[in-house]
């Protein structure tokens, strides 16, 4: 039986080569591609008229934003569509078979054998009481690929292919002991266990942090090389910028542009890629609108912070803020150790760091939602991290938050209008109609009109509910706004949008912001002064510019070198050379 | 919030809730028991109306008839009907399960909400106290107040609700703590709201949406507590035909005339299913709106 996965490898691979031609042909061949989801009884097409060739250790990368279809498609491809999709196309062909006509039995022979997939969350996608080496072996077994003993030989081979240390202990482990990076090499192992010719990667590194993207795509490269075909579904243009050869752009079911990564990304044609070429943020787009969604005129008049805080000095002070969480098992995690930092005011302070820096736990120190372990804050040169609470909330107002999920934040009984006017109130003693005339005059500032008011934000959509959660921190005509990831949800097209906001803001009230981010392009498109947090401390601060071009810390580098270099000027020329 | 309310849910000690699931998932079902309980209110309110006979009226002749086309339900030993009886014993037993409800949520109310939300040592206490309680069966909670003060309707509302209100104290207090710890409740803070405002706007209001639903189950249960409570004779005496008291009149015909326990006994089984039904009815439709 052990013959068997790798005869199907050396008749995948002699099949490739079309005699007659001497010429590696496609191993993947769609033309035409349309999915459609039964909805009550009624076709709704979600992807219309896709079509591409994969030939061998090429990548073709599927790009767009959320509810483009792009997963549809991964999907629609190994068969997994679903029981409520109508997959239909006048070619689709893997290793020359029509599989038009597959059953789920004759889909599963091919999964994982032919095409291996990756699918985005490691920690949901693997099962938590196996250990990974049963994972893994589970894909071999499922095909009866070799002896229990071969398949765990295998197993640590695979493990030792992605780059996994100490393989053997790894694969004695659960996945929830394995960090993220780990744990999704592991699903990538599991995904390449048969040696499919061609893989199919689903956002492999959304959620991950970019030192470890790195290493994962670089794993991905490694495939590509010993002849892998990938099909790379993304909507982070810089990541299919390091891997693709050709490139689709989808948007709303539809391929809007398509050809070689050079030509898309260096010289498109559609508004559409360029729009999403240019939202992306980065150094290179400091000052400069990232959307061609022009900002609302309301928030070029945005009202200023209340008059009391028209002084001089930083608005916001944090000297030595410490903070360790003690565990059970009584280890102690330096949570934040020893941060400090000014923000004066009108400015930007970015924090940057990777999970687990503690940048999310100085924002909650610095918002008084949790009690210092040693340290001060001072807000507006008064004593803030020092007092009771009942002599906190009277300053409040001065400082308000947006945080990453703005629907948890809002009371889900409450409409916007209420969640608005409840901001106000603390401070406001006016009637309802004027504070709900403020309530329009904020969503205004933020590009939202009055029939918005009515609305629930579990109706809104993700960049409406960002723009509430703003107009909400902007009630109290705060002097300091505190964004923890407050864009790091949001598809590029409308993070774009949203950053171009929070600058037009400033500029026209003079609000200073903490912008907490892992992402180091939005932290150099916004910020005045930039801070880099790993394992609670500071290890580098200083401009942006600085930080960027002369980073002195090793991680700082290494954080940086990881960011996937993505300047469209320069590929733009590189494609140019390639057309003469 | 969503990950206690399978655990808060299965806190709920109804027997009957497996059936009365997937009654209310059935139109039918809901309103079978919507149904049933209108009748039962209109036999609450006027049950001169329903009855066919007097309750009380002797009739030795005809005493321990099977059911029939004259006699409904069959007769008792002094020849009562007893279908009238079940229809004029449904206000005192509406009222003991009512009651009896409103007690023990009432208190579970209190207790749960000084649990979650009393300044430190005082919720601590409070927190020791309900699972101290918690670890007495409800019954047995019970009769130690029964005991302690002697059987009575009004010792049986009290003894009912101080049976059940541990349960239900645990689960608002589960509920008040996940609305506590949302970030809603945060931003609030982080606005600047006073800590009344903060509790009373945002943290009671999500907490107590399961309520209703708490209620409507308390109810149900509370009725078939009460009826065990009388089957004992610790409840309601005899001579009045609450539904329990009838039960216990009955037993000693069990051999000869067996629908003297069977029927009251049915009655006391629909009323708790359907209480039950609409409970989790509504309890189903609150979390449905929550997604």
């Amino acid at each position: 039986m052990s013959v068997i996965g790798t005869a199907a490898a050396v008749t995948a691979a002699t099949k490739t080569i079309d005699p007659e031609l001497d010429w590696p042909v496609a191993r993947l061949r769609v033309d035409d591609l349309r999915v459609a989801f039964l909805v009550a009884g009624a076709r709704r097409g979600v992807v219309r008229g896709l079509s591409f060739e994969l030939a061998p250790g090429e990548c073709v990368a599927i790009v767009g934003e959320s509810g483009s279809g792009k997963s549809v498609t991964a999907r629609a491809l190994v068969g997994l569509a679903g029981r409520n999709a109508i997959v239909e196309a006048s070619t689709l062909e893997l290793h020359h078979e029509d599989v038009r006509a597959f059953t789920a039995r004759q889909w599963r022979q091919v999964r994982g054998r032919d095409v291996g997939f990756i699918l985005q969350d490691a920690l949901v996608s693997l099962d938590p009481l196996r250990t990974v080496g049963a994972e893994i072996a589970e894909a071999l077994r499922l095909h009866r690929w070799g002896t229990r003993a071969r398949r765990a030989r295998r197993v640590i081979e695979l493990l030792t292919r992605v780059g996994v240390p100490r393989p053997a202990l790894r694969a004695r482990q659960r996945p929830d002991q394995l960090s993220g990076g780990l744990r999704q090499r592991a699903l990538i192992a599991s995904a390449i266990a048969l040696d499919p010719d061609i893989v199919i990667a689903d956002e492999p590194t959304t959620a991950l942090d970019v030192t470890v993207q790195v290493q994962v795509l670089a794993e991905l490269e490694t495939m590509k090389r010993r002849g892998a075909s990938i099909i790379l579904i993304s909507h982070d243009l810089s990541v299919v910028a390091q891997l693709a050869d050709q490139i689709l752009v989808m948007r709303a079911g539809e391929v809007v542009e398509q050809g070689s990564a050079a030509t898309v990304l260096g010289a498109p044609t559609h508004e559409y890629t360029r729009a999403l070429i240019a939202a992306v943020p980065s150094e290179h787009t400091r000052g400069t609108p990232l959307s061609p969604v022009p900002v609302p005129d309301a928030a070029l008049s945005a009202s200023a912070p209340a008059p009391a805080d028209s002084r001089t000095g930083p608005v916001l002070e944090a000297r030595d803020l410490t903070k360790h969480f003690g565990a059970p098992d009584g280890s102690i995690t330096r949570a934040v150790d020893g941060v400090s930092f000014a923000l004066d005011a009108g400015k930007t302070l970015g924090i940057v760091g990777e999970s687990g820096s503690g940048k999310s736990t100085t924002a909650r120190l610095v918002l008084g939602l949790e009690t210092l372990d040693r340290g001060t804050v001072r807000l507006l040169g008064r004593d803030w991290s020092g007092i009771p609470e009942r002599r906190r909330r009277p300053l409040r107002p001065r400082i308000s938050v947006v945080s990453q999920d703005p629907l948890s934040s809002f009371d889900p009984r409450w409409n916007v209008e209420r969640i608005l006017v409840d901001a106000l109130a603390a401070s406001d003693r006016r009637g309802a109609s004027a504070k709900r005339a403020r309530a329009v005059e904020l969503l205004g500032f933020v590009g939202l009109g009055a029939e918005v008011l009515d609305r629930f934000p579990l109706r809104l959509s993700g960049g409406q509910r960002q723009r509430v959660a703003i107009a909400r921190a902007l009630a109290t005509r705060p002097s300091v706004i505190v964004l923890d990831e407050a864009v790091s949800a949001l598809d590029v097209t409308v993070q774009a949008q949203i950053l171009d906001l929070l600058v037009a803001l400033q500029r026209s009230s003079g609000v200073s912001y903490l912008f907490i981010s892992h992402d180091l392009g939005v932290i150099s498109h916004l910020s005045d002064e930039v801070l880099v947090m790993k394992d609670g401390a500071v290890v580098e601060s200083g401009a942006p510019d600085e930080i960027f071009r002369r980073p002195r810390h090793p991680y700082t580098r290494e954080l940086i070198a990881s960011i996937p270099e993505f300047d469209p000027a320069a590929i733009a020329t590189s494609a140019a050379s390639t057309r003469k | 919030m969503t990950a206690i309310r399978p655990a808060a849910g299965s806190a709920v000690p109804v027997r009957t809730a497996g059936l009365a699931d997937r009654l209310a998932r059935r139109p039918w079902g809901l309103y079978a028991a919507i149904g049933f309980v209108a009748l039962l209110a209109v036999a609450a309110i006027a049950p001169q109306a329903l009855a066919t006979h007097d309750p009380t009226a002797l009739n030795y002749p005809a005493s321990l008839q099977a059911p029939s086309w004259t006699h409904w339900f069959g007769t008792d030993e002094s020849g009562r009907d007893l279908y009238s009886r079940v229809v004029y014993g449904a206000r005192e037993s509406l009222l003991i399960g009512l009651g009896a409800a409103a007690v023990g949520v009432g208190l579970a109310l209190i207790l749960g909400s000084l649990a979650a939300l009393a300044i430190k040592p005082a919720a601590v206490v409070v927190d020791r106290f309900v699972e101290i309680l918690f670890t007495f069966p409800t019954l047995l909670l019970a009769l130690l107040l029964i005991a302690i003060v002697g059987p009575s309707a009004t010792t049986e509302i009290l003894a009912v609700g101080l049976g059940t209100a541990p349960g239900y104290a645990r689960m608002i207090r589960g509920q008040i703590l996940a609305a506590k710890g949302s970030a809603y409740v945060e931003a609030a803070i982080a606005l600047g709201h006073s800590r009344p405002r903060v509790v009373f706007a945002h943290i009671l209001p999500n907490a107590l949406r399961p309520l209703v639903a708490i209620f409507a189950l308390s109810v149900g249960q509370s009725i078939v507590w009460a009826s065990s409570l009388s089957f004992l004779g610790l409840g309601v005496a005899p001579p009045s035909s609450e539904w329990g008291a009838l039960l216990d009149a009955g037993r000693q015909y069990i051999v000869q005339a067996g629908w003297l326990i069977v029927v009251p006994g049915l009655v006391i089984v629909a009323v708790a299913l359907a209480a039950t039904t609409i409970g989790r009815y509504v309890q189903a439709r609150l979390e449905k709106g929550e997604k």
